[in-house]
């Protein structure tokens, strides 16, 4: 029998290794799995390479992650935020690494890992700073620049609703990186907000198939970052 | 210094945008100052905004105590979905971002060229943490990219010159520049002046651009 469900978040992240490369989900606080973020926090792996659009809010979530020092490099497009504060510190420090990726090549970067292309051409950044030390390449009298596929070890991503064969649907705009992350990863994590059996999400509307999803865990009221933001918590609390 | 008229308002510069959109247009707003142009479009024109975080058919902001965290724009600030909206993935968003689906994008910018050159992500200042989130695949992809702005800084320097100083976002991609003075067209003879606001003179516009202007 197939069953991805795992008991706690606890569990859900505990092969997680020093060194692992983990795309986390989210563009900004939406989507982003705040429970398993929190998890690791707690299990400790170190070294990590984070790819994720942005670098967290306040001292909670990813922030939290970078802040307790398990992240040796974030790829990402936009790691300044209004509410960003750690991630900036410790760069102008010198003590974080930063691979900065326009926003679509990086969703392409992920989708493409996931679906087995190695490298691909992209018109985005020709002719900016962003371009340089790539490959480029004329394709009917346009210039494209040449990106590579991402894979991850891990993928933590947030869902609505999931089942035990792991297939998954999402709420409105957090849906973002979730769904190509899933599909690069070595393995996958989600935390779903409500766990149905299976059937019970229509198949015309499952948005990750099961195949993508290796472990599901159900946390039915996940933290909204906004609202610990606002009260000024840190994590660990 | 030259002495200008404070032409057009922030609103007035969204409004002239809106008008020239086309019934039926698919069009993303960057953040900040684009996102007046919603609010400016005229009863009957139907425009479908696309937000790149993954929804087609953005509207109005939401009432006090009705935000979502989870239905946000670009800008990460709470929106709402309009009937016969879409969500999806970000691999899909800029799939129809880089593909040319969407048809216009209006940006901010800190330096435009005469050639269409657009700077709007980073001043390189030395250890400034750089961020350009999805502005390079929109000038990349979309096929009409508006830039609305301020026609110079806030201390007076032209931010439309003959070549950009700041890093491009990216080479020959701006059609069109809406700012408080005049509405000027990228062609490849060079800039074309469309419009200017009550009281600005050709002499006064070319005054504060640096780079040659065709009335």
């Amino acid at each position: 029998m197939i069953n991805k469900i795992v008991p706690s978040a606890a569990e859900a992240v505990k092969d997680i290794f020093d060194g692992a490369v983990i795309m986390i989900g989210g563009f900004g606080e939406a989507g982003s799995p705040i429970e398993l973020i929190h998890a690791l926090i707690d299990h400790g792996a170190k070294d990590l390479t984070v790819v994720s659009n942005n670098t967290g809010n306040g001292h909670v979530g990813l922030a939290a992650l970078i802040e307790n020092r398990q992240v040796r490099k974030m790829i990402c497009s936009f790691p300044r935020t209004a509410q960003s504060v750690v991630f900036p510190e410790l760069y102008k420090k010198g003590e974080i690494e930063l691979e900065l990726v326009p926003q679509g090549t990086l969703a392409e970067r992920i989708r493409a890992g996931g679906a087995g292309i190695p490298a691909f051409y992209t018109p985005t950044s020709v002719g900016t700073p962003l371009q340089e030390g790539k490959e480029v390449r004329e394709f009917n009298g346009r210039l494209y620049v040449m990106e590579y596929g991402l894979r991850a070890d891990f993928a933590l991503v947030k869902c609505k609703m999931a089942d035990r064969y792991g297939n998954l649907i999402y709420n409105k705009t957090a849906r973002n990186f979730n769904p190509v992350m899933c599909m690069a990863a070595r393995t996958t994590i989600a935390q779903a907000s409500r766990v149905v059996e299976p059937g019970d999400i229509d198949p015309e509307i499952v948005v990750t198939p099961g195949i993508f999803v290796h472990k599901v865990v159900e946390i039915p009221n996940p933290l909204s970052e906004n609202q610990l933001l606002k009260e000024n918590r840190r994590y660990p609390w | 210094m030259v002495n200008l008229p404070k032409g057009w308002s922030n609103e007035e510069i969204a409004h002239k945008i809106a008008e020239d959109l086309p019934d039926g247009a698919y069009v993303n707003l960057g953040i900040g100052l684009p996102e007046l142009v919603a609010g400016q479009i005229p009863e009957g024109k139907e425009i479908i905004f696309h937000t790149e975080n993954g929804l087609l058919g953005v509207g109005p902001p939401p009432a006090p105590g009705e935000e979502d965290d989870e239905l946000i724009n670009a800008g990460k600030k709470p929106v709402t979905a309009i009937p016969g909206s879409c969500f999806f993935h970000h691999a899909d968003s800029f799939a129809m971002v880089r593909g040319g689906h969407i048809d216009y994008c209006i940006l901010g910018a800190f330096q435009v060229s005469e050639k269409g050159d657009l700077a709007n992500w980073s001043t390189g200042e030395p250890g400034a943490i750089p961020a350009v989130g999805g502005a390079m695949d929109l000038v990349a992809g979309v096929p009409h990219v508006f830039v609305i702005s301020s026609h110079t800084t806030k201390t007076g320097e032209p931010k439309i010159v003959k070549e950009c100083t700041y890093p491009l976002t990216g080479p020959r991609c701006v059609n069109r520049i809406y700012t408080n003075l005049a509405v000027i067209e990228v062609t490849d003879k060079g800039l074309q002046v469309r419009e200017m606001a009550a009281g600005v003179t050709p002499e006064l516009l070319q005054e504060v651009t640096a780079a040659p202007l065709c009335f």
